[in-house]
């Protein structure tokens, strides 16, 4: 029996258990891919690097990447005139692994440009129906008791464009680098409130940044006191400026664009503030014409970031499929996958800790023999929500908007290897 | 002020934490217990600082303008990036016209889509002109507002808006929105 008959086929196509990254049938694995380097060893040269042969540089200040590792960035639009500062950055999801995305390669989404803001001249402010107004300074802040909990933050406008007529030939990045994963610390909004003592009734919050926008965003006060933080601190080091520096709110599991940055006020009231940013647009457009408002917490989502678009496979044997998933209203459970399209599935690995809220890291591996294979993933979370398809989507609620598009991906591998996005 | 002294809180986070945990509530077992450095502020002191327009117009300044006049301010200071009759020209959204009721996909403006005439006030207050935000005063605000409305048949070009009849204006989508806000 050659190694290849001895893995435990899991699904059509070629997907291998699972249990085959468990150690269990590692073994078959290394044999694969050490047999596709035998060629290879000829060819190398096992003298000693140049760089074992000097000391290198010493300690530094400030630690940078290695330089060949600096193709690696956020796909960022060109300055727009009209929009002074405006628009996104996506995240390199096809060229990063594991669940917390480097602060340098965080998502962004702007409505005026990031505002060059002195913490001594920023004040958060909360009024309203409170019993007393309160101003906090920075330093104010820095002093309260924080929690650090890891989540994802995602835009409610990424993968949109898959509800597009045509499947656009894009990547992983570019048509789903609108999701980030991170460990934000700060405090929970529910103690500074407590000190500006809420008043019987109020049940909305509007909060608003101090960028050239004011973008503002009303939240009902029960997620407020559930689990929201006022955050000074990503993934340990103070907010970067592009994430709202010096602090910012964050809704865990909403619509990211609720998690305003650069936040400097907080109000409380009966009703939602009826902002731009939460009439205009963030809102659904059925097909009826009636529109969905305050839709705030992200769907139940994977997506395979390797094998993904404009990739391309270029040897045969064993891969490993691995991707992202995360859902706004719980802790991912399972993740399947399949290679033909979604006619057979297996359960993937996922990574040993999942949170809540939170990026949660799976991986099968995939006997590539050369054969066209589409690739799915589905999520399941812990309250039962199962990733739909693109068609169950627009069944149920058309594509006049797209803003909160959870359907699943498809990546099709052609004989050739190429990896190129599609609708199945 | 009631504060602790300014050592750089960078240094001592965690020891001021310390320290103040009994300052909110002297004794009490409560693990969510604060050092309380907030500093009262008046709303009086808040009023250029709340730059929130309620959709009943609590919030809106004194002051008054219409159409007619924000067509001036219109020409010079949105016109070349919103375009000549509002029709929009790539981000810069087009101010006017659309329906929902149209047979392709409906061209959501703030005449067709919006649900609240305060919302105008409200974000061009907030963050208009893009290359200017808050350059306009309240009263060229009041004025481009009315002009806005104005190109969307709203309101006729001498109408006077101010905090009493922007708040009256009923926005021909103001139905059209389903809140999802307590299904979540
Ligand atoms: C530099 C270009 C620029 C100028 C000048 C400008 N705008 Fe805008 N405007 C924009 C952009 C870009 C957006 C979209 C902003 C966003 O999506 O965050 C916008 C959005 C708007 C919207 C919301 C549209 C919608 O449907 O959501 C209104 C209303 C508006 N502008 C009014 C004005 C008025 C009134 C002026 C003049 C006082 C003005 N703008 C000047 C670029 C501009």
């Amino acid at each position: 029996m050659t190694h290849r008959e001895s893995l435990h086929k899991a699904a059509g196509n070629g997907l291998i258990h699972r249990r085959h990254l468990l150690g269990l049938g590692l073994g078959g694995l290394g044999v694969a891919a050490a047999g596709q380097v035998l060629g290879a060893d000829q060819a190398m040269a096992f003298e000693l690097p140049a760089w074992s042969r000097r000391p290198g540089p010493g300690p530094s200040r400030y630690g940078q990447r290695s330089p060949h590792t600096d193709h690696i960035g956020r796909l960022a639009g060109d300055p727009n005139p009209l929009y002074p500062g405006g628009g996104a950055s996506r995240s390199p999801l096809h060229l990063l692994q594991g669940t917390i995305t480097p602060n340098s390669l965080h998502f962004e989404r702007h409505h005026a440009g990031v505002p060059a803001i002195d913490p001594a001249g920023h004040r958060l402010v909360i009024n309203g129906m409170v019993r007393q107004p309160l101003a906090f300074s920075y330093e104010d802040l820095l002093a309260y008791p924080m929690v650090s909990r890891i989540h994802f933050l995602e835009c409610s406008g990424n993968s949109g464009t898959l509800l597009g007529a045509s499947p656009v030939d894009g990547t992983a990045q570019s048509i789903h680098g609108l999701v980030s994963g991170a460990e934000w610390t700060g405090i929970r909004l529910a103690d500074l409130l407590a000190e500006a003592g809420v008043l019987e009734g109020a049940s909305w919050v509007s909060a608003v940044g101090a960028d050239g926008a004011s973008m503002g965003r009303s939240i009902p006060l029960t997620k407020i006191l559930d689990d929201v933080l006022v955050a000074l601190y990503q993934n340990g080091e103070p907010l970067r400026p592009e994430q709202g520096y010096p602090m910012r709110l964050f809704v865990p599991g909403w619509e990211g664009n609720t998690s305003v940055k650069w936040l400097t006020h907080l109000k409380l009231g009966t009703a939602p503030s009826q902002f731009r940013d939460e009439t205009s647009k963030y809102t659904d457009t059925l097909p009826d014409r009636s529109s969905l408002q305050f839709t705030f917490p992200m769907g139940c989502k994977s997506v395979i970031t390797s094998p993904s678009g404009q990739m391309a496979l270029v040897r045969r044997g064993l891969y490993q499929v691995t991707g992202i998933a995360w859902s706004g209203a719980g802790t991912i459970r399972r993740v399947e996958v399949s290679a033909d399209g979604g006619a057979s599935w297996a359960d993937a690995l996922l990574e040993s800790h999942q949170s809540e809220k939170a990026l949660t890291r799976f991986r099968i591996p995939w006997d590539w023999q050369g054969q066209d294979a589409i690739l799915l993933s589905r999520a399941i979370d812990d309250r039962g929500n199962v990733q739909p398809d693109r068609n169950t989507i627009l069944a149920e609620r058309g594509n006049l908007s797209t803003y909160h598009y959870h359907g699943m991906q498809s990546w099709a591998v052609g004989t050739d290897g190429n990896v190129r996005n599609v609708y199945v | 002020m009631s504060k602790f002294i300014a050592v750089p809180a960078m240094l001592i986070g965690a020891i001021t934490l310390a320290t103040c945990t009994n300052a909110a509530a002297p004794g009490a077992a409560d693990s969510n217990q604060t050092p309380a450095l907030g500093s009262p502020v008046s709303e009086s002191r808040l009023a250029d600082f709340d730059l929130i327009i309620a959709a009943d117009g609590t919030g809106l300044p004194a002051g008054s303008g219409t159409a007619d006049l924000g067509e001036t301010i219109y020409r010079s200071r949105c016109q070349a990036c919103h375009g000549e009759n509002a029709e929009g020209r790539g981000s810069a959204a087009a101010l006017a016209g659309g329906s929902m009721q149209s047979e392709g996909p409906p061209l959501r403006t703030v005449g067709s889509y919006w649900p609240y005439a305060t919302t105008v006030f409200d974000f061009i207050r907030r963050a208009m002109p893009a290359d200017a935000p808050k350059s306009l005063s309240d009263e060229e605000v009041y004025q481009v507002t009315a002009y806005v409305l104005f190109l969307n048949g709203l309101v006729s070009r001498n109408q006077v808006l101010d905090r009493d009849s922007l708040p009256a204006i009923v926005m021909p989508n103001r139905g059209g929105f389903i809140d999802q806000s307590r299904i979540q």
